[in-house]
């Protein structure tokens, strides 16, 4: 029989060992799983790994990288912190909606000046908005003690078909002959979010997502209130009695994490996407949670594993067309990972001991 | 015109999938498990029991089949939570992400293609509706008048109590987080082979996580269960007469309705809950933690 | 009915080991009918570990046991009640929401129909002077209460050995009376009893033969009624005896005062503070006794600042705390070290050197403009290690992995090197074995010669009785009028904890 004998200290082995673990995991599960769907193996888990970076189409994916990886490592920045205190904002793809319409509806209001404030109005307009739906759970939990969990996800349909309400109706581009969807900010040069230096994918998200994974690695690993953070996710009464109140901790990571994600909303609406759509999100707050537990809600740890993850995202593409694998296999891969992870996890809380007889 | 007696039987209709999950996830909460998987394990059930309703022509064999693969893919969660001690916030998390994805990935080939009609139980209603109304009482009694539904509770309760008095903790709860993935299971069938009579992705639209709300609403009772999935059915139901009447409200604004509606009663629950000392403490004790035991 | 001495349980050379402690080592001792049997020991003696393994919860590495005779190796608590054991525990064993006769059902093999239980349940908590109410449940009842429903949970099944783990830790002296007159009943019937405590004035007054256990040996067996309570301690401490030193210490100014402190209960389980007030002078030591659940935790959640007040309500050295946190609170002075220590008063997971940053940011300068210092928090962990002689590898040392002990002395050293104006702890010394105790007991002693006020808050009227200068008790959420301690009797002392309340035979 085999027994689980709780370490005193987490192994900071196994910390960095598992997250790898479970990528290599994941790797062999899916080829499994794509030999049984009756595609090979190598070439599937090669085309979508290996190929993005290195492949004979790779100069046209590789800047995709960024792109895919700035908004995962935004959104993942901001939840870990409140991950680590225990406080589960799984509503980020609503929180990213939403701060890409508050951001786009200041572009659309000052259409078409043209002035250097209108991009970090709309910057700063879309941390607001996403920072304002992230406090609606924050709120209801600290007045009524509503489940943030519950809150926050049921958010994220009414933030879809906020989109869906505004791309057909109030933000309905006038001159878009009837389509649904709002004008398109890649052609309003004073709103638009380009890539910064060409070939590279790079965009103001790209630096957002810099910055962001800076200044949570100062709050997290040297200042005052990222200990408590950390101490509260592990033991609150403890925190309680150092002096950190529950109620300012929930508003201060939702708040955090949802400007966040709303930032990163923004950045995808005025670059890559271009315009507010129906479609608007498109799980990046939902892969954000994935990328959060895989980097072990540390700051490099998300910046590395949100950028595995947009490879997923570009690799799951290309197997798309090349392959014809079906478009949920990236999503499949990204649970796979996670389980693995959790699974895996236990090696860094406990021994694993053969009980003597 | 509205006929208060087809209103009801839309209303029991519209309620049926939450009321499978939301019973399911009861019993799974009751033995301490928190699973935020149930939208996983309802989309499983939706595909699983949609191609096997399809292959076999035959709707309730695509129950059956939906109630297995609830619980086979209920048993991710467990491995995870039982034997590799995760947290079950994340591991509820990752098993409705996956089901998802898994959902999306195999039902490709069953787009487009229609159910096998269902036959008509009496009094005109489904007789999966019947049997969700059935569970009602049948989970009411198991729960407070047996003696495993006693153990149950006692696990939930107190995971240290329960086994230093002798019961398997494991054990209790892995049987119930299957029986949570079974009902899931029927609750998502129901929505692929009885309501909207075909497969689509992502066709179960946040059910599970309304049922989630909904056990907290119930207070962690059966029949305050089925008062939530009547609550939520009929938002459901006048939001979609409401469409139909064609109100000067874009159809958008009023398909919101379920998920606000949710977050109202949540709120008002939680608030009664957290105020009023005397419907406080209806949670299990042990909700949402993992128990490990040195031997 | 069996009334002639024949052993009822037996334990012939029981080891049990988990890595890095030798729980149990070679432990013989038998019970006989009739007899109530102490099993005599400090924290960490194994006396949990060897009665587990009676109980099924655990299994003996060496060594067998037998029952009435036959072998008794019970694979898990339902077999060990089969075979006729029973047992009444300290912690863990009653469901909150659950109602009495639900919980005495799950105690049981195979429970009657739930009328016939109730009958039962009604019946027999009569007949041993416990009454009970079988619908209800078991948050609304007392501690003592609670002990009924173990008690007659056990008496239900007729047991053949019965296991008390601490049974008086939760009760008032009047309660703990009754329990040993019902303990008798049970004996004159013969049934064997194991009573484990490390009491030792209740042992030697109701305990027919002691076994005593240290480092996880039996180091004697013995008659209880024969040695004072100096010798049993000897015994069970192997002559590491300590006396602390109460000398030096003189009365100041009013240093804290609390007036009219009043409170909701903060959850369903908690008690409500009722006009609470209090003076504590520089230089002394104030004790404040009670049974558990009395509104410790609230009054120290209302000093440490978890808990807000009304203004006025507590001030130090003339400043009004009430409406400050924790954080201003120990900038202004006041300390305070929670009971728990794991997760209250340390974060299990955390460092040594993280726990540091817990309390003793500012009042260190572990922290500058919101920035920690990790080298000065360090630096100060080594200190607390140094100073209270915390036995661990070094401040990276994770919480949780530190004995009670030692994480004791590490809790109270980072608030005793913080020179506090005030310190009130809580449960100083609760579940710490004899040299900590000493050492901690110590510790607040000089605290206070220094000038500090200190108020102990404890369920330990021995500890608070060596201590204090002025004794109080909350009963209820109120606070009695302090008294001097010296001079005080322990019937005094327990009518003052709020005699034997809900006991209908002690109505006074």
């Amino acid at each position: 029989m085999i027994q689980l004998v709780p370490r005193s200290t987490a192994s900071t082995f196994w910390q960095i060992a598992t997250p790898v673990m479970a990528v290599l995991a994941t790797m062999i599960a899916g080829g499994i799983l794509f030999a049984i769907m009756g595609h090979d193996p190598v070439a599937a888990i090669r085309t979508i790994f290996w190929d993005p970076l290195f492949g004979p189409a790779a100069s046209y994916s590789r800047p995709q990288l960024l792109v895919k990886a700035a908004p995962l490592i935004l959104i993942a920045s901001g939840l870990a912190i409140g991950f680590r205190a225990g406080i589960w904002n799984i509503g980020a793809e609503g929180q990213y909606i939403i701060g890409g319409i508050t951001g786009a509806a200041v572009a659309l209001a000052a259409y078409p000046f043209e002035g250097m404030w209108i991009f970090p109005a709309m910057v700063i307009a879309g941390a607001a908005g996403g920072w304002a739906w992230g406090m609606i759970p924050a709120l209801l939990r600290n007045w009524f003690g509503a489940s943030e969990i519950l809150v926050s996800l049921m958010l994220v349909y009414v933030a879809q078909r906020v989109a869906a309400w505004m791309a057909f109706g109030p933000m309905k581009n006038p001159e878009g002959y009837g389509f649904p969807g709002s004008r398109n900010l890649q052609q309003y040069p004073a709103a638009s979010n380009p890539e910064l230096i060409e070939g590279t994918g790079a965009h103001w998200g790209v630096v957002a997502a810099a910055v962001a994974v800076l200044v949570t690695w100062v709050l997290v690993s040297r200042h005052i209130r990222g200990f408590h953070i950390r101490a509260a996710g592990s033991a609150p009464r403890a925190a309680r009695f150092a002096g950190v109140s529950p109620a300012t901790l929930v508003a201060f990571s939702l708040g955090l994490s949802g400007a966040l994600a709303g930032m990163a909303g923004l950045f995808e609406v005025s670059g890559p996407a271009g315009q507010i759509t129906d479609n608007l999100g498109t799980g990046y707050g939902f892969t954000a949670i994935i990328v959060a537990f895989l980097g072990r809600l540390h700051p490099v740890g998300i910046l590395l594993a949100g950028l595995l993850l947009a490879l997923t995202y570009i690799g799951g593409e290309l197997a798309q067309l090349t392959m014809q694998l079906p478009a949920a296999t990236v999503q499949v891969f990204q649970g796979m990972l996670l389980f693995f992870l959790l699974g895996f996890d236990v090696l860094t809380r406990f021994r694993i001991q053969r009980r003597g007889k | 015109m509205i006929d208060p007696l087809s209103i009801f039987l839309l209303l029991l209709s519209a309620s049926t999938p939450i009321l499978f999950a939301a019973l399911g996830e009861l019993v799974a909460e009751r033995a301490g498990i928190l699973n935020l998987g149930v939208e996983g394990m309802m989309i499983a059930g939706a595909l699983a029991g949609f191609a096997a309703a399809y292959a076999t022509g035959n709707p309730f064999l695509g129950f059956l089949v939906a109630a297995l693969a609830g619980a086979a893919i209920s048993l991710l969660y467990t491995v995870l939570t039982q034997l590799f001690l995760a947290n079950q916030v994340a591991s509820g998390l990752a098993l409705t992400l996956f089901g998802l994805g898994l959902a999306a990935m195999f039902g490709k080939p069953f787009e487009g293609v229609k159910a096998p009609p269902m036959p008509i139980g009496p009094l005109g209603i489904n007789w999966i509706v019947w049997l969700g109304l059935a569970m009602v009482p049948a989970i009411w009694w198991f729960m407070n008048r047996t003696r495993r539904g006693l153990i149950l509770r006692a696990v939930g309760e107190n995971h240290d109590a329960a086994h230093a008095l002798g019961y398997d903790v494991r054990a209790t709860r892995a049987a119930a987080i299957a029986f949570g993935g079974a009902m899931a299971g029927v609750g998502g069938a129901f929505i692929s082979i009885a309501t909207v009579l075909q497969w689509t992705e992502g066709m179960t639209a946040g059910a599970g996580w309304i049922a989630l709300a909904i056990v907290v609403f119930s207070n962690w009772t059966a029949f305050g269960v089925l008062a939530g999935a009547w609550l939520f059915g009929g938002v459901t139901v006048l939001q979609l007469r409401l469409q139909a009447a064609g109100v000067n409200v874009p159809v958008q604004l009023l398909s919101m309705a379920p998920y606000l509606a949710t977050i109202i009663v949540l709120v008002m629950i939680s608030a009664r809950q957290k105020y009023s000392r005397k419907a406080g403490g209806a949670a299990p004790g042990s909700l949402g933690n993992n128990f490990h035991a040195l031997r | 009915m069996i009334l002639n001495n024949a052993a009822v349980f037996r334990a012939e050379g029981i080891g049990k080991s988990y890595p890095g402690v030798r729980a149990n080592d070679d432990v013989s001792f038998q019970v006989d009918a009739g007899q109530i049997h102490a099993l005599l020991g400090e924290n960490g003696a194994g006396k949990s570990t060897l009665v587990k393994m009676i109980y099924g919860l655990v299994r003996p590495d060496q060594g067998r046991m037998t029952l009435t005779g036959d072998l008794h190796q019970p694979a898990d608590p339902k077999a060990a009640r089969a075979a006729g054991v029973a047992m009444v525990f300290q912690h863990f064993s009653l469901f909150d929401a659950l109602t009495v006769a639900e919980n005495i059902a799950l105690g049981m093999e195979n429970p009657p129909p739930r009328r016939e239980l109730a009958a039962r349940i009604t019946k027999v908590s009569h007949d041993f002077g416990l009454p009970l109410n079988p619908a209800r449940r078991i948050v609304t009842l007392s501690a003592g209460e609670r002990q009924r429903v173990e008690i007659i949970r056990c008496l239900l099944q007729n047991p053949r050995l019965l296991i008390m783990d601490e049974p008086t830790s939760v009760l008032t002296p009047q309660e703990a009376e009754l329990l040993f007159a019902t303990l008798r009943k049970l004996a004159a019937q013969g049934t064997a009893i194991l009573y484990i405590s490390h009491k030792l004035d209740e042992i030697r007054t109701h305990c027919d033969c002691a076994t005593i256990l240290r480092h996880g040996r039996v180091v004697d067996s013995c008659d209880p009624r024969a040695h004072s309570a100096r010798e049993l301690a000897a015994m069970m401490v192997g002559g590491e005896m300590r006396e602390v030193d109460r000398s030096g210490r003189h009365a100041g100014n009013v240093l804290l005062s609390i007036r009219n402190l009043s409170q909701p209960a903060p959850n369903a389980e908690g008690t409500a503070l009722k006009s609470v007030s209090l003076d504590l002078c520089a230089g002394q030591i104030l004790g404040i006794g009670g049974v558990a659940g009395n509104g410790q935790e609230e009054l120290l959640a209302a000093l440490t600042g978890e808990i807000r007040s009304a203004a006025g309500s507590i001030t130090l050295e003339g400043n009004d705390l009430s409406s400050l946190g924790p954080e201003p609170r120990r900038k202004a002075g006041l300390l305070t070290a929670p009971e728990d220590r794991l997760g209250h008063a340390a974060v299990p997971d955390f460092s040594l050197t993280e726990n540091t940053l817990l309390t003793a940011g500012a009042r260190k300068g572990l922290v500058n403009r919101g920035m920690i210092d990790h080298r000065a928090a360090r630096t100060y962990a080594e200190a607390v290690i140094a100073g209270f002689d915390v036995r661990t590898p070094g401040p990276h040392t994770a919480a949780r992995a530190l004995s009670g002990g030692n994480l004791q002395k590490f809790v109270i050293g980072r608030e005793v090197m913080q020179n506090p104006r005030v310190l009130v702890v809580n449960q100083p010394t609760w579940g710490v074995d004899a040299g900590a105790a000493a050492f901690v007991r110590q510790s607040l002693l000089d605290l206070a010669r220094q000038g500090a006020g200190v108020i102990v808050i404890s369920q330990d009227l021995d500890e608070l009785l060596e201590l204090s200068d002025q004794f109080c008790a909350l009963n209820e959420g109120h606070l009695s009028e302090p008294l001097p301690t010296q001079g005080l009797t322990l019937d005094q002392i327990g009518l003052m904890l709020g005699g034997a309340h809900g006991m209908q035979e002690a109505a006074l």
